[in-house]
Formats: structure tokens, sequence, C-alpha cells
């Protein structure tokens, strides 16, 4: 840890991003993901040069988490849905393809799973595809600290994962707006919704409405086991797998829509103090939980913070709790 | 007897025609390049580096024309390779032969078209629509030519290109046997009343299939009687064929070129004599017509004399052998007998998984992945030496060839003008035709193609009347794309299972998690296949094998351009490119991608695989490229070995 070029590798990558280059993307994920003990202090100056704090209130960018059952039409969907939002004012979109499939023999295979048709030209789209599991919390921490970042430079960043239940959730702790994706005729998320299992999306969308009745018939069942669940704020929404896709101006504005309701700045500083529990929790465990007086005390402590810090910042505050009650200890 | 040939334009092609007829041949084989095979015209992205490659490039109702000019086609027998644009080229077909002088109508017209899109998804790649339209527009065209074109073979189904993607003859026989099912089901469906025994038996009649025959011949020709059996069945059962002739198994072969060596080449011509017996030793199941490749095939393009050499082998075999003066020499064999019914057995079992997944058409996924695992095996055994490729692993020691040493004259090369011409010749037709009578033709295309309902109209028609008005191959395609949507098929590899475990993976797999640490995040590889070739067995198993050692890997499928794989490598943070190109336009396309990827920004090193002449080798290296992967190169441990120290030394430790 020696030298200034070094500490501001990190910190110049986050007042790019801050200054809306969308450029800085690439180095900034290649950072992110990088377990080298430099790279983790470089990545920690990042994401504090794009902190609430330092950007002068909650990063600009949407976002908007996707999910849904494998073959339900998300790539079709996705590629529509970013062309749509191009067009429609939107100036940068970033997507994180985030591969939940547990590594057989350490690699992965990414890529082949969302195959997004898109502009190579396009200079306003970012797409990075990651696998999920390689540290503790994966899916959640690596991809929830990505979007953060580049939600200071992209106006959009979508986080797509394939999978109902166990992903929804996560992608939940990361997003401001949960997507999820129902192919007609599939009962699952039905069954999901009836039984509670699934935190309520902000937004369903039921892709191939080409297929007519059963299309339809799908969507009147996930609006009947909403009301039953007294929800009656989630839209569903029909959309063809075919062109010019006329049902793409009201999923943005249903994104928009949900994206207002919410109270984005406690929103996401609960998701930030949430994080930086899961992350401290994966660091040092239970035991380092209990040294600080247990999730409550430590919740506590979290809402004592200004809600502006970055994650980091927050975990940081939970680690120097820890370090004061390992000197006080006897 | 016929020459497989293209040439460059459809003004030389012609000419090579007409000399060939003149010398006596009797039918045109028509061969067309990648991007008329799947639907571009010349001045597209896409076609970059490909016009007038691998055959010649027809965009229009002039350039067929054009081809045919002074061929009587009312006497013409034309095969044409031609598969997801088959409904558009026989279309510039019928439109040629009406503008010939004297006319000839459509129901004289004889010939092939091989239209088999299945084995484009699986194994060769040169696909343009979704397999659900792809399949509706088989049927249109089958169901078109039964009444219009009477004479016309519409349809050759392909067991062939799933050999070469690896398949085993279960497989093969199952998977052809599976893709034959959908389209006639497809055409069944599409004729509604008309399908009656008498027209299905006729349907059923006019479909032939191309296999493939590997080494292991004894098994090969049991397969062969496996599939007649299996058709007959079919024929009977499913559609209620019962005249004999229509119900025969009609094949024609070209013998494995997947166990072609580039190491001692010359033993390659015993294993293409072997493998023609495999096609003709019995009668009950013999070939038709029969296309052997050339001894040095895995070494570039085979010269006349290569050429040459592969037909005195028939000839030997057809004149000088008594191999077709015995009536059927296995009938009584028990061990023939007992081979026969289990190679049925086993593809009964796989058909009925197919049928469990809705058919061929919705089964592409699982069968492609199954083929991509079934030649990831046949790689490990020959890896592991359990398998035997004398010259390759084992009795490896040779002699100087006095055959090798002149091959250089094998590689045909086409002028890279022609490219240029002909997208000025095809932005010229455009400006010179009626634009107003294409662009109400094409709207036409479009409103039938739109309709999904029981009594849509027969897509030929709209087809036949777009050629006519003087739409491009590209418009055409263009056209019915943004009705049936582009598309990318499965690639197989996600599915393919670790590989098992032994010295050489686990020590290449320290290596990459050394390597990791040197890095802080694990080695990121993209694989890229540029351009319109869709050859992509190399390329898949490169990316199973990265992923195998521990490598995180981006592999989106085929055809991309170079400015797509510069951004994903730009986007994606990899640390190291391998290209895989087969088509022969690697000095076109792969500098392309290393200019796109410069003007990226990435520095990172690019590997190259596929058929690579030796002497082409040098400008690649020159342009960029790190290092240079041939077919000879089958040991896939040693060439990720190569990788990880390329990454190790270009990439240093971060700092």
């Amino acid at each position: 840890m020696t030298g200034s070029t070094r500490t501001s590798r990190g910190a110049e990558l986050g007042a790019r991003l801050r200054e809306g280059d969308l450029t800085a993307a690439a180095a900034t994920l290649n950072l992110l993901e990088s377990t080298a003990p430099s790279d983790v202090q470089q990545a920690a100056y990042l994401l504090s040069e794009v902190s609430p704090a330092k950007l002068g209130g909650e990063a600009k960018g949407h976002i908007i988490g996707v999910t849904g059952p494998p073959g339900a039409g998300k790539s079709t969907l996705l590629s529509a849905l970013i062309r749509h939002l191009r067009e429609s004012g939107y100036e940068s979109v970033a997507v994180l393809a985030v591969d939940p499939s547990s590594r057989r023999s350490g690699g992965a295979l990414l890529g082949d799973r969302v195959r997004i048709d898109f502009d190579p030209s396009d200079k306003g789209l970012f797409i990075r595809s990651t696998a999920a599991g390689e540290r503790l919390g994966g899916l959640a921490r690596g991809t929830r600290v990505a979007a953060q970042a580049l939600a200071a430079a992209f106006d959009v960043v979508v986080i797509e994962t394939v999978g109902v239940g166990q992903a929804e959730t996560e992608i939940a702790d990361a997003a401001d707006t949960v997507v999820v994706v129902v192919q007609p005729g599939s009962g699952d998320v039905l069954q999901f919704i009836k039984s509670g299992v699934m935190e309520i999306p902000d937004v369903l969308v039921v892709t191939k409405a080409d297929m007519g009745d059963i299309a339809l018939r799908t969507t009147r069942d996930l609006n009947a086991a909403l009301r039953s669940t007294g929800n009656r704020d989630t839209p569903v929404i029909r959309v063809s797998s075919l062109p010019p896709y006329p049902e793409f101006d009201a999923l943005v504005q249903a994104l928009e829509q949900s994206r207002i309701r919410k109270d984005l700045a406690s929103h996401r500083s609960h998701l930030r103090r949430q994080g930086a529990l899961a992350d401290f929790i994966a660091e040092h465990g239970i035991a380092g939980l209990r040294a600080i007086g247990g999730r409550r005390e430590a919740e506590r402590l979290l809402g004592s913070l200004s809600p502006g810090l970055g994650e980091g910042e927050m975990e940081s505050a939970l680690t120097a709790a820890l370090r004061r009650s390992i000197k006080d200890a006897p | 007897m016929r020459t497989y040939a293209g040439h460059s334009t459809a003004e030389a092609s012609n000419e090579l025609y007409r000399r060939n007829l003149e010398k006596g041949q009797t039918g045109l084989s028509v061969a067309f390049d990648l991007p008329t095979q799947t639907g571009y015209d010349a001045d597209d992205e896409l076609s970059r580096g490909e016009v007038g490659k691998v055959g010649v490039p027809i965009a229009h109702r002039g350039d067929m024309e054009a081809l045919m000019k002074g061929i009587p086609l009312g006497e013409m027998n034309t095969s044409m390779t031609i598969n997801a644009t088959a409904a558009w080229l026989l279309a510039l077909y019928i439109v040629a032969a009406e503008s010939q002088n004297p006319p000839t109508p459509q129901q004289q017209l004889q010939g092939t078209t091989q239209n088999d899109i299945m084995k484009e998804f699986l194994a060769r790649g040169t696909y343009a629509f979704p397999p659900g339209p792809s399949m509706r527009l088989i049927a249109d065209m089958i169901a078109y030519t039964v009444e219009h074109v009477p004479k016309w073979n519409p349809i050759n189904i392909c067991s062939y290109h799933l050999q070469e993607a690896g398949a085993t003859p279960e497989q093969e026989i199952a998977y052809s046997m599976s893709n034959a099912i959908a389209v006639l089901d497809a055409v069944k469906e599409r004729l509604g009343d008309r399908a009656d025994a008498s027209t299905m038996g006729k349907v059923f009649g006019r479909i032939s299939f191309f296999v493939n025959a590997g080494v292991r011949f004894i098994e090969e020709h049991a397969k062969l009687r496996a599939m007649s059996i299996l058709w007959e069945e079919l024929g009977r059962q499913r559609y209620g064929v019962s005249d004999e002739k229509q119900l025969r198994f009609r094949y024609g072969v070209q013998v494995n070129s997947l166990g072609l060596t580039e190491a001692q080449p010359e033993n390659n011509v015993q294993r293409i004599v072997l493998e023609a017996l495999a096609v003709t030793l019995g009668r009950n199941a013999r070939a038709r017509a029969i296309q052997l490749p050339a001894w040095n095939e895995a070494l570039g393009l085979p010269r006349p004399f290569d050429q040459q050499w592969s037909l005195r082998i028939q000839q030997v075999l057809a004149y000088e052998t008594d191999i077709l003066d015995y009536p059927d020499i296995f009938e009584g064999s028990k061990v023939m007998d007992g081979l026969v019914s289990q190679l049925l057995e086993k593809a009964r079992s796989e058909m009925a998984v197919v049928a469990e997944h809705g058919g061929a058409v919705q089964a592409v996924d699982y069968m492609k992945a199954a083929l991509v695992e079934s030649h990831r095996e046949r790689i490990r055994r020959i890896e592991a030496g359990e398998q035997v490729v004398v010259g390759q692993n084992r009795f490896t020691e040779t002699e100087p060839s006095p055959l090798t040493q002149d091959a250089e004259g094998g590689i045909l090369v086409v002028d890279p003008a022609v490219e240029a011409e002909q997208i000025e010749a095809v932005r010229r037709w455009r400006s010179e035709r009626d634009q107003a009578a294409v662009d109400a033709a094409l709207a036409e295309l479009s409103r039938v193609a739109t309709d999904e309902s029981p009594q849509r109209e027969n897509l030929m028609v709209p087809t036949i009347a777009a050629a006519r008005a003087g739409a491009t191959t590209g418009e055409w395609a263009a056209a019915l794309r943004s009705v049936f949507q582009s598309y990318r098929a499965p690639t197989g590899v996600g599915e393919a299972s670790a590989a098992v475990p032994g010295p050489e993976l686990q020590q290449l797999r320290e290596q990459v998690s050394a390597l990791q640490e040197a890095l802080g995040r694990r080695p990121k590889i993209l694989v890229g296949k540029p351009g319109l070739d869709g050859h992509s067995n190399g390329a898949e198993q490169i990316a199973v094998r990265a992923r195998d050692i521990g490598f995180d890997v981006v592999y989106s499928g085929i055809r991309l351009t170079p400015s797509q794989i510069a951004k994903s490598a730009l986007d994606e943070g990899v640390h190291v490119i391998g290209l895989s190109i087969l088509s022969g336009s690697h000095l076109e396309l792969i500098p392309a991608v290393i200019d796109a990827l410069s003007e990226a920004g990435v520095e990172v090193p690019v590997v190259v695989g596929g058929i690579i002449p030796d002497q082409d080798v040098p400008a690649l290296m020159q342009a960029g490229v790190a290092a240079v992967y041939t077919p000879k190169d089958f040991d896939l441990s040693k060439i990720m070995g190569e990788i990880v120290t390329l990454v190790k030394e270009r990439a240093g430790a971060p700092a």
C-alpha cells in the first residue's frame, strides 16, 4: 500500500462515474470484482466517491431488478426493453447479468444464457455478465455494490438473474424496483404469490402475449392472486414477443411510477444498512455480531449513522465497533 | 456425376457450369456463399469477408438469371445446397426459368433443395429464423412444390452434419428421424384436408437423406440398415404410406471428415476407403450416391489431383472389386442383426426423449446440448488414448512425407475485389428497379408471415412475387426476420458436464488458481465466432474446456460482428480472446476484430483457431494475433496451458 497513484486509482474511477463518464464502467467492474488486497482498498475508495454524501443525494440511476424462471423470455424482453428505454429518452443503460448457477469445477459459462441483442455502436449501453457464488454473500454483495456504483453514471441499471423465490429476494436487496417475468401458462409465480413465499414484486410482466388466451388467463390469474393478498399497486403488464411491442410504453411508465411511489432515499439507505450488516456477518460471523451486542444493537448503530453513507462506510462503522469491543474486553 | 461448384460471381459460375455441361455433365450443383445462405446482402456488415467465398452470391432475380444464362432449365437437374433461404432461392430459380427464352414453366423444373433447417441449429449454423417459423417455411415450400413443382425434391434430411458435430450412431439416427417427423407433421398440418394417404405418400417418397459414414464401418453399416427399417415403419404407421417405392429409404452419403487427421494425412486414404465400404457393402442399405472427401481436406482446399484420387477410390470399388456382384451379404448374419436391433433400441429411446420435449423443433436445445456433450466425450477419449487415432495419438513417429511438401498449391483464393464489385452491383440493382413494386411485394410478404391462423396463405406465393418484383435476398430475409424475430441458436455449452478430473486437468486448475491470485479476479476469456461461419464445434469445445479448468467464459454463439466482439470484450473485462473461424475469411475478419479491439481500447492477447493454412499464419501474427491453432492441435489441454501462460505473461500481476 504505497504511493498516491494507487490511492487515486479507485477514487479517480469513482470521480469519473460521478461525472457521468460511462467509459469508467468496465474498469469499475474489474476493480469491484477483484479480491486482491490492494484492489479491495481501492474499491472502497471508489465506492465512497459515489456515496450519496459525495453525490449530494441518492445516485440518479434507477436500479431495476429483472428476474423470472428460465425460458420465460427474459432475453427477448430485455433486448426490447433496452431499445425502448434508449428510445424514450434514457441516455444510458447498464445491464448486470448475474448467473446464479453453481460453479462447476470453478469456472462458469457466461453470456450463454442471456443473449441480449445489442447495437455495438451504442455508447450508452453497457452489458456485463458475472457468476454468482464467488464468495460469501456472492450475488447480493457483488451485484449490489456494482449497481450502486453504476447508478451514479447510468440512467438505468438493470440487474438480471434467473429464478423465482430465492433469487427474487436477493434481487430485492439490491434494486429499487423489482420486475418478475412470467411465462403464460406457467403456474410457478402464481403459486409463489399465493403461498406468500415471494415478496410482492413492483411490476409483473407476462411475456409472449401473442400466445393469446393463455397469456390473457395468466394475467387475470395474477391479478386475482394480487388482490387476494390485498395488493392493489402492482401492475401486471402483458408484452408481446413480436415487434413492434406497443406495450413497452406501459412497461416503462409502470417502472417510472413504481420508482416515484417509493421513498427512494429511505429505501436505499435501508438496503445499504442491510447490506452492511450482511457483509459484516459474512466477514466476522455470528461471533462478531454477538461481540458488538447482537443484531438489534448493530441495527441501532447503523440507524444512528448518516443515511447518506455508502455501504462500505456503514460496514466500517460496525467493524470499528467490533474493534472497540475487543479492546474493551477484559 | 457432379462437381460441387460455385464460383465467386454468377457470371464466373455460369461459365464453369457451361463448360462442365459441354463435357457431358448432366446436372448442376450450386453452392452459395454464406451471406446468401443466411439471408444477407453483400453490403451488410455481417457479410464482410464472406462474399463469394464458399459459393456464389445470389442477391436477386438478375443474379439467378445470370447464373443460369444459356442453360435450358427444363432439361436440367439442379441441386442447390441451400437451407434457411431455400424458399427464396427456389423462388428466384422459378422466376429465372419463366424469364428464359423459351420460358420453362415451374411444373417442369427438376432438382433438389437441401432445405434441412434442424441440422443448421444443431451443427452448421446457417439459419436465419427461429425453429418454429423455419419449419413453417419448409412446410409451405413442400406443400407448394407437391402441387406446383411436382418434380422437385424439396428437402434432403441431413444426418451427416450431426455426426460431424459429434453425434453417436444412435443420436444420428434418432435426431434425423425426429427431424423428418417434424417436417412431415408440419406438411400434414399445412395440407389439412388434402393430406390423404396418396398425397402424404407423394410427400414421403420425395424425402431423401444425406448421411455420414465413419471409420467404425461395421457399426456404420448397421446404422444405415436401422435407418431404413425405421423409415419404412414411420411411413406405414404414422403416415399410412403403402407404396413400396415411396417407402424406400433413399440416401446419399458423404463419408466422415471429422475423423480425418492433419497429422500423417496420407492415412486418411485408408480411412476413406473403409468408410466407403460402410455404405456399399450390403445391398439392402446401399447408398444411391457417394461423395468422398479428399485425403488432405484437413490441410486446406483440395487440388484437382486430390479430388481425382477420391474419385478413383470409388471407381476401384465399383469396377475392380466384386462388391456389386452379390445380393445382400449380411442377410442372415446374427452379428449384423444383433447390431441393428441394438441400435434400433437405443435410437427409439432417444426418439422418445425428443418426442417428450414436444418434437424436434421444441427439442433443439436438448439435442444441441447432447451433441456438445458427445463431442466433448469423444475428444476426451482421444486425449486419454482410449480411442486410437493412428498418427495422432498413437504411432506418431513418421518419415518425412513427400506428399505434403508441396501443399501450397492446394489453396484457392478468392479475389478480394469480388466483394467490392458485388456490393456495388447490389446497390446499383436497388437503385434501378421499380421500388414501389418491391415495397408492395415485401409488405405483402410481411402480411402473410404475420398471419398465424390455420387458414394462413402459403408463404411461397408472396416469396415468388417478391422475387419477380426484384427484391434482394437481404430484403426478403429482413422482412421475415422482422416478423419472425431474429434468433440465436442454443450453444449447448451451458449444459455440458464437467470434465472427469485427471492429473493434467488438475495441474491446469492449479495454474488457473495461481493466475487468479495474480490477477485479483478469476481469469475471463471471450470465445468469439466472427462473421457468418456457423461451424461452432471448435469454439464450443474450447469454451467448455476453459470453464473446466476454471476460467469464466463469455460465449454467445456464432455470427458476431467485429464491433460486437470488441464491445463485449471491453464491457466484460476479459483477459484473453479466442476467435474461431473455419470459413476461410480469417485474413479479412481477424484483422478487422483486432482493429475494433484497439479502437475500443482493449489490450488483451488474441488467439485464433480454425482452418488456417500455414502460409496465412505470418499475416495473422503480423496483425497482432498471439497464437494460431489448427486441426493438428487436437490436444485441448495443451492449448489451454498455452493460453494460461499467455495471460500470465501479458497481464502480469496487477500494480
